[in-house]
């Protein structure tokens, strides 16, 4: 870390401008902060993002719709099935076309498998954050089962390249449904293990609880999504508001916190990996064997036309703002990324904390850079 | 003799577009907004879901405003600001969204490429900050009134707009 001295016009105190990142373990990326200091106190913080900055959209310009997937595939890179979602049912829309119920199903059922292994990586950094060594192991025992299976039924544990527009690649492997049985029985077991481990832990509420608060009319002004602005008791969930896929055909919870502070925003985090279980055991039920594919034509060409999907991945509103001008190319693709608009947030959460706390209100927005920097 | 054959002419297909496909809430929205932006020189239309508002850039603060604060629009939430390039001209796209009724609208304002001015909303809403430095940043869209329009996910000194269609990418070839 470097430290600058400046003197501010107050005579009798001196602000300490400290640099933070971008290679620093607990920015979860190449992400940079500078920090004014005045004493423990943060005065002002200024980001600074693009470290990762791909040009993603504008590679998606000159790509075929089949091939912009794995793109999207590298925008969240530990939730990649719900990135490849948000764009094959932008095109969809578009296209207006109907899905078989089955790929529907399995959409559900994956995309929220995802989320658990998403919010499992969360807890388990978090915990690191906070000063909790243990944790990580637990988040990422659970969260190598959840890929283990992807392994099995995409070929891959994070570039799945899974999802198509109008179905999926192939259906699921024969043992699928065993297999689950089995996950399903450890994640039980692993989401309360966790939740036992860390949640109710005295320091880990002595550093969570009342830190870096947020209204939920700031929430909202800010773009905030997500557990984040659900945490600060606002009830928005894309997959309740305006339900896409399969999702009006379950009944879940939606965990709704009460401060908006650092403990709310990770405890409505687990609850959700509960809820995500609950989604799971209801679209296994639910689900009957027929085709994973509808019929289309080899090269994908959506009508001339524009539309916006918004999708609810584990970080918040992902949405996926499509032009097409009819060719088997996008005119443009602008997505909207949930850690980017809640990372602009920060400023406002880092007014007044204490240094101490920079990295565990950081860590419990649970920021992605692929996604911020695209 | 064989006779010479015709040279076949090969037709361009038609492009099909993409039907409007409003939902109820669509319909009731767009049916109110006439009545809500009768100061203002818009048009009214719709694409795929979405009811779309096409405004004067310099209008737009004042709409965006007036959407947030109307009881009957409740437009609290921007989901995205986007630029696209269409060439001719540079179009900025706001994203709204109603938490509490559920409807949703689209603003669009066209500036010319050459002189892409639009006024800022970060003083409507503070979420715009970033989008709106992204915009300068990839497609060179000045939002006036912006506070801080360094750049974002460029570095400092980067010349030209790599979002626009001009900016070449594919400089290799695929062998």
């Amino acid at each position: 870390m470097q430290v600058q001295r400046q003197p501010t016009q107050q005579a009798d105190t001196i602000d300490l401008m400290v640099n933070m990142g971008p290679q620093h373990p607990s920015t979860h990326g190449v992400f940079r902060v500078v920090l004014w200091i005045d004493g423990e106190r943060i005065v002002r913080a200024e980001p600074h993002i693009g470290y990762l900055h791909r040009g993603s959209e504008k590679l998606c310009e000159g790509e075929l719709y089949s091939q912009v997937i794995t793109l999207f595939d590298r925008l969240d890179y530990v939730s990649n099935l719900n990135c490849e979602l948000a764009f094959c049912l932008a095109v969809e829309k578009l296209m207006a076309l109907e899905i078989p119920d089955r790929a529907s199903y399995i959409r559900v059922i994956l995309c929220e498998l995802n989320r658990i292994a998403s919010h499992m990586l969360f807890y388990g950094v978090y915990g690191l954050d906070t000063g909790a060594m243990t944790p990580i192991l637990y988040g990422f025992r659970e969260r190598e089962r959840i890929q283990a299976l992807f392994e099995t039924v995409t070929g891959a544990r994070m570039m799945h390249n899974y999802i198509r527009v109008g179905g999926l690649r192939h259906d699921l492997p024969e043992d699928f449904v065993p297999k689950m049985a089995e996950l399903m029985d450890h994640l039980k077991r692993g989401v309360e293990e966790c939740d036992d481990l860390l949640s109710n832990n005295e320091m880990f509420i002595a550093r969570t609880k009342g830190i870096g608060p947020i209204s939920g009319e700031d929430a909202i002004e800010f773009g905030v999504t997500g557990p984040a602005l659900r945490a600060a008791g606002v009830l928005e969930d894309v997959r309740i508001s305006e339900p896409y896929s399969i999702y009006d055909r379950f009944e879940f919870g939606i965990p709704v916190g009460t401060y908006g502070d650092c403990w709310d925003r990770y405890y409505v985090r687990i609850e959700e990996m509960r809820q995500s279980m609950s989604i799971i055991e209801q679209a296994m039920e639910q689900m009957e064997p027929g085709p994973t594919v509808s019929a289309l034509r080899r090269i994908t060409r959506p009508p001339k036309g524009e539309t916006y999907m918004r999708t609810e991945s584990p970080r918040g509103d992902f949405g996926v703002f499509l032009v097409s001008d009819g060719s088997d190319k996008p005119y443009r693709v602008k997505v909207r990324a949930p850690s980017f608009a809640n990372l602009q947030a920060l400023q406002h959460l880092f007014r007044n904390a204490y240094v101490a706390d920079a990295v565990v209100i950081l860590g419990s927005i649970d920021i992605i850079l692929g996604e911020v920097d695209r | 003799m064989a006779q010479p054959q015709k040279p076949q002419r090969r037709r361009e297909p038609e492009i099909p577009v993409a039907p409007v496909a409003l939902d109820k809430k669509g319909d009731a929205l767009l049916a109110l907004l006439p009545e809500v932006f009768e100061a203002f020189d818009v048009e009214f239309g719709a694409a795929v879901d979405e009811v779309v508002v096409t405004a004067k850039p310099q209008d737009v603060p004042a709409i965006c405003r007036l959407a947030k604060e109307d009881p009957r629009l409740d437009l609290t939430y921007l989901r995205c600001l986007s630029v696209v390039d269409y060439e001719e001209r540079l179009e900025v796209s706001y994203h709204l969204f109603s938490l509490d009724k559920r409807h949703k609208m689209v603003l669009k304002a066209s500036v010319p490429p050459d002189e892409p001015f639009v006024p800022s909303i970060v003083s409507i809403w503070r979420g715009a900050d970033w989008f709106e430095r992204e915009g300068h940043d990839l497609f060179g869209v000045v939002f006036q009134g912006h506070p801080n329009l360094a750049p974002l996910l460029l570095y400092e000194g980067f010349e030209g707009f790599p979002g626009r269609r001009s900016f070449p990418f594919h400089e290799y070839n695929e062998y």
